[in-house]
């Protein structure tokens, strides 16, 4: 049936026919009769990597097919959740291996865009975690595939926005933990510089990310706040906390009802924002033990929150660059600090080493931030991508909805070699979205 | 621990249903016309809810299957629900026969015949409680599902005088009428959002309303007011109407 389709960024929308399955036998019924679709999870991804004229639904595809408690691994279908598998997983002393930073995306999506989380230096990304997984592939065959059997297969669907087909069944490894809450420390930057250096002296964290304010000049260009983390033992609980260490109390959510009208943001209502988050913190350093949901997933506490940015939607770009490229990184912060184009919560972290086909993390400083889309937006962001291109950086395709096909050819070393497995799987460009049509990957 | 058993395991109705009873602690008995198919729902709600769950084959159109099926569960379920139902295609029932056999056999004669069976033995046992989950769209024929329609007005019947009969035995019965809901089944279907209810919805209606020993509820709750609407427009217009 047709409808109207966006993903989290509300940009862009399409109008199209979405279809879904809760049997094996119908997804293979549907592929059969179309000549194009694309596999959409819980539509988390920002931009048009999972819209095309026929996407299919993996939502009603959501069973557990096993978990061995005894040695954390889990086995489900590919349309589960992460906040689902918490709820199974954690109060049996089980956390998600890598998680990033909204539990509201499907398994099938977290390999699909390979995501990553604050641990990456230490446990890199999703990828890494799968021990085999079910892909129906473009002669609508289901492979099993690891980092050992079909190797080509497996590594250009980990971060291959389900371009070789669609992920069926996923097993994993999970993270033991004694509770479900996280000793956090929080720590202020002056700057940029002051930033940088702490991020170096916490590398040592499990969990490692931070706030910036991309709006200050000066000698606070580039303030911003350290974020730290480590799972707490029961010894760092509050009594209270100790009685169930497993447990969290159930939190009411809030909404947003309706999109806000795009005059809310402006460059004063960000600064003011910023300014407020940054002065918070009247101490230097704070340090807490919280429950894992606050620390992981601050923004999914308000449901519909993408919904701040207005109708005409926004995009969220992020883009990684090579620990050496630290002045690429000042001269992008710098454009957008001159253009007075900051958001609210822009994100700063540093990956650790990456070893893999296609997906986006490499060694080196990652910033994600949000543009409301208007006017002159998009121009904009074609200058930061040429700033990205000379400091040898790349965006990541799930939050993309906009870049031209020649930066992604030139910022990602394997896109070829990841061109030609697509074809051998998807030979027929039977899986296509419209950003693979966009980056010339199904043309 | 209370047992359940959801006859029509196969659709997202069921899966919703299941896993509302299984959060609720009932262990789960699940039939389907094709087990290995229900086998995931199996492990999942194993897994989910800790709770015991084993599957049946069962066909509805196949009706002299029925007594043998009942008879061989192992525990007697506590709660049945009949949650099979088949659309189908109004315009192809109209002109094949086998089409439209098909959906009175599945909503209509299939429920009767397994529910019969239950009936008796909840009838000699004093306990139990039957669920039948019919449409808002046995309530008034329209053009659009004529077919459908009238089957699941002949089970709502059927369910309205079952209660009336097991009452004096102390057995429950419950008509679940549901409005429009989104599923597989209805995919197709332009659903006006503001009146069309999740899967999970329905579960959770229907859970509250065995508990309670409601007699028949509509879900969501302001089906009942539309259909009260709907059931009172008189027949020389309601002929002329588009539905």
């Amino acid at each position: 049936m047709e409808k109207r389709l966006a993903n989290w960024g509300n940009y862009p929308a399409i109008s199209c026919d979405e279809t879904s399955f809760s049997q094996e036998d119908q997804i293979q019924d549907f592929i059969s009769s179309h000549s194009s679709v694309i596999a959409r999870g819980n539509g988390r991804c920002y931009g048009d990597a999972s819209l095309a004229n026929h996407s299919v639904s993996t939502l009603k595809y959501d069973k557990v097919l096993a978990f061995d408690i005894e040695n954390g691994i889990f086995e489900c279908q590919s349309g589960i959740t992460l906040d689902q598998i918490l709820d199974i997983i954690v109060p049996q002393g089980w956390f998600l291996p890598v998680t990033p930073g909204t539990k509201f995306i499907t398994i099938g999506g977290a390999v699909a865009s390979d995501v990553h989380g604050k641990n990456h230096h230490v446990d890199g990304s999703f990828s890494g975690h799968i021990i085999d997984m079910d892909v129906i592939t473009g002669n609508q065959e289901s492979i099993t595939c690891s980092a050992g059997i079909e190797a080509d297969l497996f590594w250009a669907t980990c971060g291959g926005m389900g371009l070789t087909g669609i992920i069926t069944r996923v097993k994993f490894g999970l993270k033991k933990i004694d509770t479900a809450y996280i000793r956090q420390k929080q720590i202020k930057a002056k700057n940029l510089e002051d930033l940088i250096r702490l991020f170096e002296e916490y590398k040592d964290y499990t969990y490692s990310m931070a706030w910036i304010d991309c709006l200050q000049k000066g000698d606070s260009f580039g303030r911003g706040i350290l974020i730290v983390g480590e799972h707490a033992t029961p010894q760092e609980l509050s009594e209270q906390q100790r009685k169930a260490p497993l447990q969290l109390a159930q939190k009411r959510k809030l909404s947003m009802p309706f999109n806000l009208p795009s005059f809310t943001l402006n460059t004063l209502t960000v600064k003011a924002f910023n300014w407020l988050y940054y002065l918070k913190n009247t101490k230097r350093e704070i340090n807490n033990v919280i429950p894992y949901e606050p620390f992981f997933y601050p923004l999914d506490a308000i449901l519909h929150w993408n919904r701040g940015y207005g109708k005409a939607g926004f995009v969220q770009y992020q883009f990684v660059l090579p620990l050496e490229k630290k002045d690429g990184l000042v001269a992008i912060l710098k454009k957008i600090s001159d253009a007075g184009l900051g958001s609210f919560l822009a994100v700063l972290k540093v990956f650790g080493k990456q070893d893999s086909l296609i997906s986006f993390p490499m060694e080196g400083y990652t910033l994600a931030l949000d543009f409301p889309v208007r006017k002159g937006l998009f121009e904009f962001l074609d200058q930061l991508d040429e700033i990205v291109l000379q400091y040898g950086g790349r965006l990541y395709l799930s939050k993309d909805a906009r870049m031209k096909q020649e930066v992604f050819w030139q910022s990602y070393p394997n896109a070829q070699k990841f061109a030609d497995i697509i074809k051998t799987y998807n030979g027929k460009k039977l899986f296509r979205s419209i950003q693979s049509d966009r980056l010339l990957l199904t043309q | 621990m209370p047992t359940v058993l959801i006859l029509g395991a196969g659709s997202d109705m069921a899966v919703a249903i299941a896993r509302e009873f299984a959060g609720n602690k009932y262990d789960i008995q699940l039939a389907a016309r094709n087990v290995a198919s229900i086998a995931p729902l199996e492990q999942d709600l194993r897994i989910r809810y800790q709770v015991q769950t084993s599957s049946y084959a069962f066909d509805a159109t196949d009706f002299n299957s029925h007594p043998a099926f009942y008879n061989s569960l192992p525990v007697k379920p506590d709660i049945t629900i009949a949650v099979f139902g088949y659309l189908g295609s109004q315009e192809q029932g109209q002109s094949d026969w086998t089409e439209a056999a098909r959906i009175l056999h599945t909503n209509y004669t299939g429920a009767v015949s397994i529910l019969n069976v239950v009936a008796e033995d909840y009838a000699s046992r004093g306990a139990g409680t039957i669920v039948g989950i019919s449409s808002v769209a046995g309530e008034r024929g329209r053009q659009s599902n004529y077919l459908y329609g009238s089957a699941k007005a002949g089970f709502t019947a059927y369910l309205s005088g079952l209660r009336n009969r097991l009452f004096h035995k102390g057995v429950h019965v419950l008509s679940v009428q549901p409005g429009f809901v989104y599923t597989r089944m209805t995919e197709n279907l332009k659903l006006p959002p503001m009146l069309t209810a999740q899967p999970q919805d329905v579960a959770k209606d229907i859970y509250k309303a065995a508990k309670a020993k409601k007699n028949t509820i509509y879900t969501k709750w302001f089906w009942r007011y539309i259909m009260l609407i709907i059931k009172s427009i008189p027949e020389f217009m309601f002929k002329k109407l588009k539905l």
